[in-house]
């Protein structure tokens, strides 16, 4: 062992992740689409909103590349324009399901006894109550617009972490290794952050990837409902949503939402392997 | 085991009152009202109706009055449904999303676990990317984009099944299949990522060296350990599989009670809000608490606590 492989885990994980060519093409596609999706609108010519029904329906043409909608509005700008919303609920949705998902399942876990119990009975609670009744009180409260929308994301999308660190949690803390550290003598903050939460970073990577698919459409939801991005700007979710009513007769309506939508989650589904087997200790070294 | 069962139950009542009260308060702070229509009800008419089902008592005697009809059993009658208690509804509607809830949990455990472990075997080869991205694929597309296709597919063009009902077992294939892909692909991933780990640790050298068959290292001495994550999951995963799904209900037009869900929030039919709500609480509860009892099960060294 050189000295170059004692530097710290994070070094080791950033070479490991851009040996991997799958995880690194990943991190290109995502990079590019965000990056699209951001800057993208400043350079074409249609808006996401100015409507030609002269032009409604159209299949792909070298004037509109992915074709117009039933109110002929122009698909790219609009998939560029839904992008940006989708990209922020996925922001959203990670953030609070790493932040408070992962903490509050990971103290659940590390307590036990009773506190686990009360805290597990926490979950089951707000995983029970009525959704539709939640977002349309928020509407009433805080108002239309992206506040309460990712509040609507938020509240919801760390709770089947939450359950799943937990569950890990209560597996791991008897393993020998970390009864050892305890012995030690080390705090129980490190113990789980500098033991546990690597030992099942895998669970959470996996999780999050599974997170931020499930927060795109559920966004699509809360606009129907009302609350969040409200026609004509759009969204990934709204866009596919729209488009599978019109599959038989123009289907580049779904194709082309569905195709930025499933690249984007593909990339970060192999960045997110690239990314389990970086930071895992005993994954072969190359 | 059996004093901790009876604990769970006991814990089980807070939970369902503090649910039964959350989601009364929220119902009631919610505008409109279970009476409002496009055109709206004479006064004295509507105010006829509040007296009728008790909705002009103070609320707090309005909660209690549920309690007390709760603890009979009783969840009172719906409010846009007339004839109907909520009783019935749920009672008439709730055998279908389990039948479907069933179907699809027995696909999605069986392919999900499946294809996980065939994966993290080959891990970085064909045989892993390719059914990893199928799963991938499961899960970008939502149930209102796979319902349609199924049926244009196998219903419209190859006339292999009805395009929509309940009445044949043929028209349970469709409806279960869409249900079944997003948790078949949840559990594919789940089972990969956690099969890795445990394939990596030194019990599993060990049984290997031992001379184990492959078969008896993979089933019995990893998977058991694998599967932590998916049986966390199953909690969540069953009372959602259970409680049925509005979008595949409609597009299949299947009775079930998930359109309900939606449906009596929509119409802030408040019994029938309360009565589903109960049910999905309760759901969550029972499969959570079977699936810490595998959890421990699983792991030797975890006691009931």
């Amino acid at each position: 062992m050189n000295i170059v492989d004692q530097r710290t885990l994070w070094f080791q994980a950033s070479k490991k992740l851009t040996r991997n060519s799958l995880a690194f093409i990943g991190l290109i596609i995502v990079t590019f689409i965000l990056l699209l999706c951001f800057f993208g609108p400043f350079f074409i010519e249609y808006s996401y909103e100015e409507q030609n029904l002269a032009i409604a329906g159209m299949a792909p043409s070298r004037a509109h590349w992915f074709g117009t909608d039933m109110l002929g509005r122009d698909l790219f700008s609009r998939i560029l324009y839904g992008g940006r919303i989708s990209f922020m609920v996925a922001f959203v949705a990670s953030l609070v399901s790493l932040g408070i998902g992962v903490t509050y399942g990971a103290i659940s876990g590390w307590a036990g006894g009773t506190v686990d119990r009360l805290m597990m009975r926490i979950v089951e609670i707000l995983y029970s109550l009525p959704y539709t009744i939640f977002v349309i009180l928020l509407m009433v409260f805080i108002g239309r617009g992206l506040l309460p929308l990712f509040l609507a994301i938020g509240a919801v999308e760390w709770l089947i972490m939450a359950r799943i660190v937990r569950g890990q949690v209560l597996f791991i803390k008897n393993q020998p290794y970390i009864e050892a550290s305890r012995i030690l003598g080390q705090s129980k903050i490190k113990i789980v952050y500098k033991h546990i939460i690597p030992n099942i970073a895998s669970t959470i990577i996996i999780c999050i990837t599974l997170t931020i698919p499930n927060a795109m459409l559920l966004e699509s939801f809360i606009s129907f409902l009302g609350l969040g991005v409200q026609a004509p700007m759009t969204s990934w979710g709204d866009l596919i949503k729209e488009g599978s009513i019109a599959m038989e007769t123009c289907p580049w309506l779904i194709i082309f939402p569905s195709l930025f939508f499933s690249l984007t989650l593909f990339s970060l589904n192999f960045l997110g392997d690239g990314l389990r087997d970086a930071l895992d200790p005993r994954s072969k070294r190359s | 085991m059996f004093k901790y069962i009876l604990k769970r139950f006991l814990e089980a009542i807070p939970v369902l009152l503090v649910v039964t009260l959350l989601t009364f308060s929220m119902l009631h702070i919610a505008p409109g009202g279970p009476f409002d229509q496009e055109k709206p009800l004479p006064a004295d008419i509507e105010a006829n109706l509040r007296a009728y089902y008790g909705l002009d008592k103070p609320l707090i005697e309005q909660y209690f009055q549920y309690l007390k009809n709760l603890f009979h059993g009783d969840l009172g009658p719906s409010f846009k449904y007339p004839g109907w208690t909520v009783n019935e509804i749920i009672a008439n509607k709730i055998p279908v999303s389990i039948e479907l809830g069933i179907y699809s949990l027995i696909i999605a455990l069986f392919f999900g676990i499946l294809i996980g472990v065939l994966a993290a075997l080959n891990q970085n080869t064909f045989l892993d990317y390719v059914p990893m991205s199928l799963a991938m694929i499961g899960i970008c597309l939502p149930s209102f984009v796979i319902a349609p296709l199924l049926i244009l597919i196998f219903a419209i063009k190859l006339e292999w099944f009805h395009t929509s009902g309940w009445n044949d077992m043929s028209d349970r294939v469709l409806p279960s299949i869409t249900m079944a892909i997003f948790y078949t692909a949840y559990l594919a991933r789940l089972t990969r990522g956690s099969m890795l780990d445990v394939l990596q640790q030194d019990y599993i050298r060990t049984a290997k060296a031992k001379g184990l068959s492959p078969y008896r290292i993979t089933f019995v001495h990893a998977l058991r350990n694998a599967l932590h994550p998916i049986v966390s999951y199953l909690g969540p995963a069953l009372a959602g599989l259970i409680s049925g799904s509005f979008v595949i209900e409609t597009v299949f037009n299947i009775p079930g009670l998930g359109q309900f869900f939606v449906q009596a929030a929509f119409n802030r039919d408040y019994t029938l809000v309360l009565g589903t709500v109960l049910c999905y609480a309760i759901a969550i509860v029972v499969f959570n608490l079977i699936a810490d009892i595998i959890l421990v099960w699983l792991n030797p060294k975890e006691k009931f606590s």
